[in-house]
């Protein structure tokens, strides 16, 4: 029973990965760039939903539709002033500039609410199901995670394979260039990419932070670079890749915790990830493309 | 001259896929017996045989998408062939890669330039000659003497080579920066740098003028009479194939549908009907 | 002069090299005076080492980043490496002859030494970070791009999380190691040097700015020897181009590993002079965001300009002090000078301009 615990607390983590890793994966493949700041988007969603809920006490729902717009337009917003003028430059230039972006969201966040860790109340309280005679209990945010994430992955699907946007995006993500000449708004493309990428940062902000209570500008620092390796792990570029990455990581993460250490969990699944990588060098479901000579 | 290997030329005589008579009494320097490779299920190179002599040179035309440049990337092992045998200098080179292919005497141009473009071109060819300097990492960052003499000898050497088309004036120009047909120079002369036994040329002349190729061609012709080596060229010009080739190869869609002398290429029905026919 | 020009020297590298050192010598011979007759401010004079020390880990960064072509997000895990073995063995050289009695006098006598203590532990530091180097080379110069990254990342990550957990002490049977708890069980008398978490303390702070001056040339007379000579133009080569690299015959791995342990046995020793300048050190200190202040001195600094990442270093080191005035804001202003300056230099009319000023242009591209 305890192994079925750790595991659903992994798939819950798992899932808060997944959405964000849904972000990383869905930027690279459009704009080929490793977008550093995403982790901080996940803070300024959590952050806006926090104070929406507990400062206004708002619904907790229209928290976290504020958190998700705030967060959307600050994704759109980032791409034109700072990505945007740089779509020629080498990939290092962009990675820097994300890693300013990434400095500026952390600071401005400390400087509006400072560095105190703040009390993150659960958006949907701290409730449990009760499973086999109270011998395994589930807690609602897990429910309620895990449940979101599902339902994220089955909408993007969606959308990415039966929309005309979604048959834009994958254009753009084949060949900007054909995809111009075809009549596809690139520009515009890119920015819905990211504006949907930022979305789902501030729900896994949210969710995070309701698992986890509390708040800090430096709150998205790790669970960003974690998710990424999950982006990495299930092979970047890859929606369906990002989810399993996303999963397989929370519960590699848990498990290690659990069975092996709790301080070298970090260790144990950046290595499971370099094992992967190593077997299969474009990630589990990615695709590996042979230059042409 | 310090190039040449071997003083003797011998009256050029066409190959028909067998080792022309000059070369007779030499083992040949390429031998390929049914070769081919399998790409996304689609059979791009079946059952090719040939062989090259030790100076000859050797055209390979066809059509596009006829599975030329394929043929070049099995010699030189970017792809592994799924079936048949490569023999260089009567050694097989199965299991080996791109590197130790080369080390044993192939070295290619490629059809999309690839130079080393931040490079000056003098350096292009210097680091050809990679392998054949004798010094270690300590030696260049302690400066040792024989940093010196080797630097100082590779260097002379790389102009040298570079004087045989007339580029060792542009020595220090970034290669990146050079004009196009210059560019296509300068990668023959780097894979000449490696001191290959057989060179194979990706369509040299493609993107050049008509006075540049007619320059081209004397080119290889004296890189020929002074290396002594075996060459290998697909190319598009007829009029370069046909001048400068011994021996000439038509593959289409993968399969040599004629092999012979120029003169035998241009009256073959079967080459005509294929290619020069459709030009025409 | 005809010498030079057949060793490869072209004129305009030459004197881009020749302007380097220059530059570092002269400034640190201003900055030396200055501190001698205390013009400089006591933050700024405890700034020198760890300045020294970035610029090494900039330049050697600068190796794999712009002469090889990779890069790399964890290269302030050989910084730990070498800062951690670096000190264990300058404390077990400072107590020699409480742990090995039987230490021949002379050897005792060099490592009571603080300058050739520094130095040894500096080289031990950089062996153990070369070794490191090494051995997770093997695996991550097998990917590519943006894999070859996240891996390197993770790299830093694993040894950070490994260093937070080890424990290693001396007595007088020897070493002793444990990883997640200490169970060394050292003798009295004996000393448990790298304590988990709490990292290491107590180390007596030898680093001097001369010895980081000396670190510091040091590492630009081999990044500079190796770039001009045939593994250098190898690097370049295989940078630019992998398959034609190859098809000359070039070994990509051989030469991958030559950059990749070069520069991180360079990291490795700048780790220990920057460790020796604090009492205490601990892993967390080099952790993610280390490795990318080094990569943002490299890519501002320019990739493959060895004298930009010195100058960048310095600068970037330098500047979140002076804007200590803005107090809260200084990151923030920190954050916007980094995107103002990635989007200047990547904008071409700024590029242009700032080409016609640049005095090191070859007459050829000029036309």
């Amino acid at each position: 029973m305890i192994f079925l615990d750790f595991f659903i607390s992994g798939i819950s983590l798992g899932s808060i990965y997944a959405i964000i890793a849904l972000g990383y994966t869905m930027v690279y493949g459009i704009a080929k760039m490793l977008n550093f700041a995403h982790g901080d988007v996940i803070m300024i969603g959590a952050y806006v939903c926090f104070y929406a809920v507990s400062r206004y006490k708002l619904d907790p729902f229209i928290g976290v539709a504020l958190a998700i717009l705030v967060s959307t337009l600050l994704g759109i917003i980032v791409e034109r002033l700072a990505y945007k003028p740089l779509r020629q430059a080498p990939s290092l230039a962009v990675l820097i500039t994300a890693i300013g972006v990434s400095y500026f969201l952390q600071n401005t966040a400390l400087l509006l609410w400072s560095s105190n860790p703040k009390f993150f109340p659960s958006i949907i309280g701290r409730g449990t199901f009760e499973f086999f005679g109270g011998k395994l209990s589930v807690s609602h945010v897990t429910i309620l995670t895990i449940g979101t994430c599902l339902l994220i992955m089955f909408i993007l699907s969606l959308f990415i394979n039966k929309t005309r946007l979604g048959k834009a995006m994958r254009a753009c993500s084949e060949d900007k260039g054909a995809a111009q000449l075809m009549g596809i708004n690139v520009n515009a493309t890119i920015s819905l990419t990211f504006a949907i990428g930022s979305g789902l940062a501030a729900i896994a902000g949210a969710l995070l932070c309701s698992a986890y209570q509390t708040l800090m500008p430096t709150t998205g620092s790790l669970p960003g670079i974690k998710a990424f390796t999950a982006a990495v792990f299930g092979g970047i570029g890859s929606i369906p890749g990002a989810f399993l990455g996303g999963l397989l990581l929370g519960v590699i993460e848990i498990f290690a915790k659990a069975y092996i250490s709790s301080q070298l969990s970090d260790a144990v699944v950046f290595a499971v990830l370099i094992i992967v990588l190593l077997v299969k060098p474009a990630g589990l479901l990615g695709k590996h493309t042979q230059e042409k000579v | 001259m310090p190039f040449t290997k071997s003083n003797t030329k011998l009256i050029p005589l066409p190959s028909k896929g067998m080792v022309p008579d000059r070369d007779i009494e030499r083992s040949p320097v390429l031998e390929c017996i049914n070769l081919g490779i399998t790409l996304g299920g689609i059979k791009a190179v079946e059952d090719f045989n040939l062989t090259i002599g030790r100076t000859e040179i050797a055209g390979l035309i066809g059509p596009n998408g006829a599975g030329k440049t394929t043929v070049f990337n099995l010699l030189t092992k970017v792809y592994q062939p799924t079936t048949g045998t490569i023999l260089l200098n009567g050694k097989d080179t199965h299991g080996m890669n791109t590197v130790q292919v080369n080390r044993a005497g192939i070295a290619r141009t490629f059809q999309n330039i690839r130079l080393f473009k931040n490079l000056s071109v003098v350096d292009n060819v210097k680091v050809a000659m990679n392998n054949e300097m004798r010094y270690n990492m300590f030696s260049a960052i302690l400066r040792l003497p024989n940093y010196r003499r080797e630097e100082i000898a590779a260097h002379r050497r790389a102009l040298k080579l570079l004087s045989i088309f007339d580029m060792q004036n542009i020595a220090d120009v970034r290669a990146g920066s050079l004009p196009y047909g210059a560019q296509r120079r300068l990668e023959i002369v780097r894979a000449l740098a490696t001191n290959p036994s057989l060179l194979l040329l990706d369509e040299p002349a493609a993107g050049m003028n008509p006075s540049e190729t007619a320059e081209l061609m004397d080119s290889i012709r004296k890189v020929h009479e002074m290396f002594q080596i075996a060459i290998i060229l697909i190319e598009h010009d007829m009029n370069l194939v046909m001048n400068i080739c011994e021996g000439i190869c038509v593959l289409n869609f993968g399969h040599i549908i004629a092999k012979g002398t120029p003169d035998d290429i241009q009256s073959n029905p079967a080459v005509i009907e294929a290619y020069l026919g459709r030009r025409k | 002069m005809t010498m030079r020009r057949l060793i490869n020297l072209k004129r305009v590298e030459a004197r881009r090299i020749f302007l380097t050192y220059s530059i570092v010598i002269i400034s640190f011979l201003i900055c030396y005076v200055m501190s001698e007759v205390k013009i400089l401010s006591s933050s700024m004079r405890g700034m020198l080492v760890p300045i020294c020390a970035y610029m090494v880990m900039a330049v050697s960064l600068n190796l794999v980043v712009g002469i090889s072509g990779e890069l790399s997000l964890g290269h302030a895990g050989f910084m730990s490496i070498g800062a951690f073995s670096g000190v264990a063995v300058a404390l077990i050289m400072q107590n020699i002859n409480k742990f090995y009695p039987g230490t021949p006098e002379f050897l005792q006598n060099i490592f009571l030494n603080a300058p050739f203590r520094l130095a040894l532990s500096m080289i031990a530091g950089a062996c153990f970070a070369g070794l490191a180097g090494f051995l997770i080379g093997i695996p991550v110069l097998r990917l590519n791009g943006d894999y070859l990254a996240i891996v390197t990342l993770a790299f830093g990550e694993i040894i950070k999380s490994i260093l937070n957990n080890f424990y290693f002490g001396v007595d007088k049977n020897g070493l002793h190691m444990s990883m997640i708890t200490d169970t060394t069980n050292l003798l009295k008398g004996g000393r448990l040097i790298i304590r988990g978490p709490m990292g290491i303390n107590g180390i007596m702070k030898i680093s001097t700015f001369t010895a980081g001056f000396i670190l510091v040339m040091i590492s630009l007379i081999v990044v500079f020897n190796l770039v001009n000579s045939r593994s250098g133009r190898a690097f370049m080569a295989i940078r630019d181009d992998r398959i034609a690299a190859e098809s000359i015959g070039l070994d990509i791995t051989k030469y991958k590993m030559m950059a990749f342990v070069t520069s991180a046995a360079l990291a490795g020793a700048a780790g220990t002079l920057f460790a020796m300048n604090y009492s205490t050190i601990a892993a967390n200190k080099f952790d993610f965001n280390t490795s990318i202040l080094i990569l943002v001195f490299v890519v501002l600094g320019g990739q493959g300009n060895f004298l930009g990442s010195i100058i960048a270093a310095a600068a970037l080191t330098i500047l979140p002090e002076k804007l200590r005035e803005f107090s809260d804001y200084r990151m923030l202003l920190y954050a916007v000078i980094l995107i103002v300056t990635m989007l200047c230099t990547n904008n071409d009319n700024i590029k242009n301009f700032m080409q016609k000023l640049n005095p090191f242009k070859s007459k050829e591209e000029a036309e």
